[in-house]
């Protein structure tokens, strides 16, 4: 079926079957690979992405759904050049290790922060749930806190 | 009718008589006496067979996470609180991963309005007769009459994704409740239709 949806700012039109995890039509129909495909169970985040606004897993999403939604992946979290507050404070604070779960993270870190601008080490437990295979959350958890500063610093990012 | 009905009719008036009077005679505790209601295939047992299965458990659990599995386990992925609406948190809710069907793809279970229900409504842990009570209690079931309850058990498709509960993420069906939808359907209308009578605990 004909399925069409912006991701990234970006109108986009694809064939698929419908009930395809939305994660294969975006890594490879549409050749974004920052998204990655950990368990495939909805159970690591790897693949967690914001469907108009809310993180998804979509490992577990069908293509279908995404009709005449607005899609970002970690390619469209930042603002042109200009870093997303998450991705600014991934980098001070050094997180990744083998940095395959970590767009994963980073999505989700965005969605919380959407809701939560300043979020306490309670609401971090509770609402970040991804895995990371080489134990990188005492580091995102410090990560987490500076892109709340530094979103609150320049409020319009 | 005709005369042989009008007599049977009288002969089970008698026994059903003398069964209650002989009833209220061992009430003891050696001799308990089932209500008619929980015998075995009644409306009232079919309904609660199939309520007290791990497919409704699981989403009335006691505290705070859903359950998962046949064995009602608790996963990290699944260690999202049930916040103030029964649909998770601010940021990762049932809806990060739950759709409103199944996925064949990744195990994942779905259903239209796929959440857990409220607090006052826990029935892990609880008695047959404790999830009938609490079912009924408006104060406890969000404000609804035995007709919206009936309307819910009957009609609701989160409640009868049980029948369709999909595969799991090994691939391989999930357990349905050991009572078919049709018969669950008409044990619920039956109980209802003749009071909604919960046996004494
Ligand atoms: S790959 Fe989607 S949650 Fe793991
Ligand atoms: S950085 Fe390696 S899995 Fe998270």
């Amino acid at each position: 079926m004909k399925i069409t949806f912006t991701i990234n700012g970006e109108a986009r039109s694809i064939d698929t079957d419908g009930e395809a995890p939305l994660l294969w039509v975006i890594r490879d129909g549409l050749n974004l690979k920052g998204t990655k495909y950990g368990c495939g169970k909805a159970a690591c985040g790897a693949c967690t992405i914001h469907v108009d606004g809310m993180q998804v897993r979509s490992c577990s999403y069908p293509a279908k759904f995404a009709e005449g939604k607005e899609i970002t992946t970690i390619e469209g979290l930042s603002r042109g050049d200009k870093l997303h507050p998450v991705q600014q404070a991934w980098m001070d604070e050094v997180v990744p290790q083998c940095g395959y779960c970590q767009p994963g993270f980073m999505m989700a870190t965005a969605a919380l922060l959407n809701e939560i601008p300043n979020p306490t080490d309670e609401d971090i437990d509770n609402n970040i749930i991804n895995v990371c295979r080489c134990a990188t959350y005492y580091r995102m958890r410090k990560a987490i806190h500076k892109a709340a500063a530094l979103a609150a610093q320049n409020p319009s990012e | 009718m005709n005369t042989t009905k009008i007599l049977y009719s009288i002969f089970l008036g008698l026994v059903m008589s003398s069964l209650i009077l002989w009833s209220s005679d061992v009430n003891t505790s050696d001799h308990i006496i089932v209500p008619p209601t929980e015998i075995e295939n009644s409306p009232f047992d079919l309904m609660m067979q199939v309520l007290t299965h791990q497919r409704c458990v699981n989403c009335h659990p006691a505290g705070d996470r859903p359950r998962k599995g046949d064995d009602s386990h608790i996963t990290r992925s699944l260690g999202i609180p049930r916040g103030n609406d029964g649909h998770g948190l601010q940021s990762i809710s049932c809806g990060t991963c739950h759709t409103t069907q199944n996925n064949d793809y990744s195990g994942v279970p779905g259903a239209p309005d796929w959440a857990l229900a409220p607090e006052s409504m826990t029935w892990e842990g609880k008695t047959r007769v404790e999830i009938a009570e609490q079912m009924m209690d408006p104060q406890r079931n969000g404000g609804k009459t035995p007709q919206e309850i009936m309307k819910h058990l009957t009609e609701h498709e989160l409640v009868l994704w049980a029948w369709e509960p999909g595969i799991d993420a090994e691939g391989l069906p999930r357990e349905k409740p050991p009572v078919s939808k049709e018969d669950f359907i008409k044990a619920v209308k039956e109980w209802m239709a003749s009071g909604a009578i919960i046996p004494e605990a």
